[in-house]
């Protein structure tokens, strides 16, 4: 199967709204919001295969990844999310395999990884905001179902002695579970690991008492008393987990304008080289005066700048991921005021504690995390008229390399605060500068102190930026650097960075992440899943798979 | 006597400790089950029987009169077939498993299960029939249907305990916990949970839905793995029996119908008592359509594996020529945009509805007897079997509408004409009131006609159960 002749549809966008979703149901009651999963299997996101018995593709998650980060924002009085099915007999059967066999190898690998990020996004909520998911199971939970399951505080299944969780990758289709199911299966659930083992191989999967008795689920529960049992048990999350705010913030609609070669936002603007095969994203710092106080900040809503322009970054980046495949490598820039940049800072610094400040916070982490895990280079180019400052100089430290000019007569300045401190943890649970400064300890601590601004001779000093070169030199530095970049292989870039960007410990998330691009990936290429006689390859044909048995 | 000397089998069960371990905890239940879910209020009675002793042609007809719960359940297979090979899919032309292969061994048991489960379920459905039968005949016949369902049990547990270890065991246990009907242990497939409370409806479900039950083991028959292979092709023979017993009864039905139509001055078949041929019609129409879902979906990768790796063949395999059946393809009628088109399916997806052709075909030949019996009366009436996508609520066409013929129509269409083809509410209640039990030797209930012959060569009047 040549998997490079396959063809994918562009996403169109990644927005959508309650009023227009399609395959989910939201309903809100009190500290309760209600998601309910409704597929219709003829409305897939590209044509060529059906949504089956609750099945997904990207169309569904983009709804999923929408009411996951509204809630936060819209509806801040809810406390408990239950997640549960409108099919007869099915919660959910996974991700849609005809569509996988369809899709490029690069598609799957960013479907996978943007599903994972809506999983952590669910464990954020819960863990970070208080609202806690219950998975309702209804009925049968195959493959991504459970995996969804998994992302929740809770499971509850439906006791009818027919319907079963299970992860039937390894036995059905010879590839992994791709939402991080192996992982929060011994990791988050701690299921023992001999059990896990056959629970993994088991394509049916596993019901009831056992299902509880191995901590597949929390709780199993009879049809008739099914209802009744997961709504006063999301009564009873919601209960205990402190209330923030009564009334929410609007997630409004993006505002951009669209051209082949350029996407506008307000505050950021990506552009594409398509010979060269890069891009530059420019973020904007702020303009004009910023509101200072809980009800300003609140009375600008989503128009409030820390907010917009990391949503708008957001969306930059998923459009790089999904329609700009050839687009290896991002120039990172930044225009404005760094004392602006220092201000906003501030101002979500002193405010930390309110509900809105704190979800922007988390907000800016989320975006940021998203910028370490996309499979592109990233070099940040620190020039005059920008403001890598604070908020502004995490994208810096994320970026793989960073490039400043020395130029006494167009002076340029990066910016250390205290948001660099510990408000943007990376995926596995560290600062960005403690990641950075990993070998010398002390060393952060050092740098929040005095937060300041640094000349170029002083970040270089510091170790806070890559490369600092004089006007004479600099043009043909970042000239070589980037041609040079493009030269290299994408294959190994991606695993030298993936590789790189992450030292220190792991965590559930970072394994989750980590395993996906390593093992699922490579599985996902060879040509026991992916060769004419594949296992994923030949599901749902005439002829059974057959495997090349030699083991590494 | 102990436990194992009272089973008659073929199966050395004297000699096979792991099936004695099994049976020794699972036949008390089984017999718990039965006093539960079987036949109401007839515990204590002699029925006249049949009991297979063994499964040469003297042994498996063995008659006398017996108490159900005392009935000898027993344990048999077809005599084994010297060198058997794999007839079909992938492995075709290698010795047929007597083990288990593990590769299969969840496709397997899930096959077993699934067939297994819905044996206990027709009982449990009929549960509450005996109480209105409208001769000792019939209700000989239900008990005899019934200890048989429950030997089919019986055979698909002798699987699960002989060859799937402690899973197999916790499955045969939950067969008697799931009950028909009950919203909390439904049994699997969702026909098997409707209830059956007048005898039309019995009737017709030993019709067509045994009939369905016939046309899955003829494909298990085939099966690579032998014991299921042999296990199944006894089971034949009783469901034959069942298909005899819905067959004839409808056809008794219908001739009573038209006597009453040549009775009376208007044809009114009702002011008479009897059933009306528009109302047999309609419940051919509804139990028709509901066993034609229990074939599956049309296009199934589940079907396809099952064919590929040698666990279930097509009825009577040796009929086909490509026993492959990787190249071929099947032309599927398909609703695109709401119009009937065609698509040419990958023949191994489409084994489910090849399966389902054959049985189409089969029933035909059923409605085709009963249409003799209304000719032979004289009277102008034709039953036909319905369209296949007829009210269906599994596979391509559920939930779509369409006609008789299989034409698609709108829900506003469906809806004015559900009670024209589908019995209402009203119609059960009017069987129901009709159907009372006779219980007196020799008689029977106005709204059928008597059996051509009794059982065994008995006459109508023998009695087929002892009060």
């Amino acid at each position: 199967m040549a998997t490079t002749t396959k063809q994918d549809l562009p996403v169109e966008s990644f927005e959508t709204h309650p009023d227009r979703y399609t395959h989910w149901k939201l309903d809100i009651e009190g500290d309760v919001a209600l998601l309910t999963m409704d597929i219709q299997e003829d409305r897939p996101f590209r044509p060529g295969y059906e949504l089956k018995l609750n099945s997904y593709d990207l169309g569904v998650d983009i709804e999923l990844h929408d009411a996951v980060r509204r809630l936060r924002f819209e509806h801040p009085e809810v406390r408990c999310v239950v997640v549960t099915g409108a099919k007869d007999r099915v919660f959910c059967s996974g991700a849609n395999i005809h569509m996988l066999g369809m899709s490029s190898h690069g598609f799957k690998v960013n479907f996978c990884k943007f599903t994972n990020e809506t999983r952590v996004g669910i464990e954020a909520s819960s863990g970070e905001s208080g609202q806690r998911y219950l998975a309702a199971l209804n009925g049968a939970c195959a493959g991504g179902g459970y995996e969804l399951a998994l992302a929740c505080d809770e499971i509850m299944l439906v006791e009818d002695s027919n319907s079963t969780v299970s992860l039937p990758e390894v036995p059905l289709l010879g590839v992994l579970p791709g939402t991080g199911g192996l992982t929060r299966l011994v990791d988050k659930r701690m299921v023992r690991r001999d059990l896990a083992d056959l629970f993994c191989t088991t394509a049916e999967g596993v019901k009831g008492k056992r299902a509880k008795r191995w901590n597949l689920v929390d709780h199993v529960v009879s049809r008739s008393r099914f209802e009744e049992a997961y709504k006063r048990r999301a009564a009873e999350l919601a209960a205990a987990s402190p209330a923030r705010a009564a009334k929410g913030v609007e997630w409004t609609p993006l505002q951009k304008a669209v051209e082949e070669d350029r996407i506008e936002y307000s505050s950021v603007t990506l552009t594409i080289d398509r010979k060269n095969r890069r891009g530059t994203l420019v973020v904007q710092g702020p303009v004009g005066d910023q509101p200072e106080t809980p009800e300003a900040i609140r009375a600008q809503g989503a128009d409030w700048w820390p907010f917009r322009a990391f949503r708008e970054l957001d969306d930059a980046l998923l459009h790089l991921r999904f329609n700009e495949p050839e687009i290896g490598l991002i120039l990172l820039r930044t225009e404005g005021d760094p004392a602006a940049v220092l201000a906003a800072d501030k101002t979500l610094q002193e405010n930390a504690g309110d509900w809105f400040v704190d979800e922007v916070r988390m907000f800016i982490a989320r975006t940021l995390r998203r910028v370490d895990l996309t499979a592109r280079s990233f070099y940040a180019l620190i020039e005059p008229g920008s403001c890598f400052s604070g908020t502004l100089f995490e994208l810096a430290l994320s970026a793989d390399r960073s490039y400043m000019l020395d130029d006494p007569d167009n002076p340029v300045e990066i910016a250390v605060s205290k948001m660099n401190a510990g408000a943007y943890l990376m995926t596995h649970g560290l600062s960005r500068l403690n990641v950075r400064f990993l070998g010398e300890p002390g060393k952060t601590e050092e740098l929040l102190q005095e937060a300041r601004a640094y000349d170029p001779q002083d970040a270089e000093e510091a170790g806070l930026v890559t490369v600092v070169a004089d006007d004479i030199d600099y043009e043909d530095e970042v000239r070589v650097a980037i041609e040079e970049r493009a030269s290299l292989s994408p294959d190994s870039l991606t695993g030298m960075e993936a590789s790189l960007r992450f030292p220190g410990p792991e965590n559930c998330d970072s394994k989750i992440f980590a395993r996906l691009t390593a093992w699922q990936n490579w599985i996902f290429q060879r040509p026991n899943a992916v060769g004419e006689r594949g296992a994923l390859t030949l599901y749902g044909q005439p002829e059974r798979p057959s495997f090349d048995y030699r083991r590494t | 006597m102990n436990l194992y000397e009272k089973i008659p089998n073929n199966v050395n069960l004297s000699e096979n400790k792991r099936l004695q371990r099994a049976l020794e905890k699972w036949q008390p239940n089984y017999i718990k089950w039965w006093n539960e879910a079987g036949p109401a209020k007839f515990e204590t009675n002699d029925i006249y029987l049949r009991t297979a002793i063994s499964v040469d042609s003297k042994g498996w007809a063995n008659f006398d009169h017996v108490k159900m719960p005392d009935y000898r359940w027993g344990i048999f297979l077809s005599p084994p077939e010297q060198d058997r090979t794999v007839g079909f899919g992938d492995h075709m032309g290698d010795k047929a498993w007597q083990e288990v292969p593990g590769e299969y061994r969840n496709m397997l048991r899930r096959i077993i299960v699934t067939q297994g489960d819905t044996e206990p379920a027709s009982v449990e459905q009929q549960r509450k029939l005996s109480e209105t039968a409208p001769s000792l005949y019939d209700c000989r016949n239900l008990f005899q249907v019934n200890v048989e369902e429950g030997r089919h049990l019986w055979a698909m547990v002798y699987l699960l305990h002989g060859y799937f270890g402690r899973d197999g065991r916790e499955e045969a246990e939950e067969m008697l916990e799931r009950r028909s009907g009950d919203m909390d242990k439904p049994r699997i497939l969702s026909t098997f949970n409707e209830p059956i409370e007048d005898w039309l409806s019995f009737f017709m479900f030993t019709t067509f839905t045994d009939r369905d039950g016939k046309y899955q083991l003829l494909a298990l028959a085939e099966s690579g793995f032998d014991p299921l292979s042999r296990t199944t092709r006894f089971m034949l023979t009783e469901e034959a029996h069942h298909m005899f017993v819905g067959e004839t009864g409808v056809g008794r039905v219908i001739q009573r119908a038209c006597e009453m139509m040549k009775e009376d001055p208007n044809e009114d078949v009702r002011a008479q008592g009897g059933v009306d041929l528009p109302t047999i019609q309609k419940y051919l129409n509804f139990w028709f359509s509901s066993s034609v879902d229990l074939f599956g979906g049309e296009i199934s990768s589940n079907a396809a594996d099952y064919f590929a790796s040698g666990l279930k063949g097509r009825d009577k395999e040796e009929k086909y020529e490509d026993h492959l059946a990787l190249d071929g393809t099947y032309s599927m009628d398909v609703i695109n945009g709401g119009k009937l088109d065609t698509k040419s399916v990958p023949m191994r997806n489409a084994m489910n509805e090849i399966l389902r052709d054959a049985y189409i075909a089969d029933n035909q030949k059923a409605v085709d007897r009963w249409n003799k019996t209304v000719k032979k009366q004289g009277v102008d009436f034709t039953f036909t079997l319905p369209n296949r996508r007829f009210n269906r609520k599994v596979g391509l066409y559920s939930g779509l509408h369409f006609d008789l013929d299989g034409n698609p129509i709108t829900d506003l269409e469906f809806n004015a004409r559900r009670f024209d083809w589908l019995p209402s509410d009203d119609d059960g209640v009017y069987l129901r009131r009709i159907q009372q039990a006779v219980f007196e030797r020799g008689k029977i209930a106005n709204w059928i006609a008597p059996p051509a012959r009794g059982i065994n060569g008995q006459e109508f009047d023998f009695e087929y159960v002892k009060a």
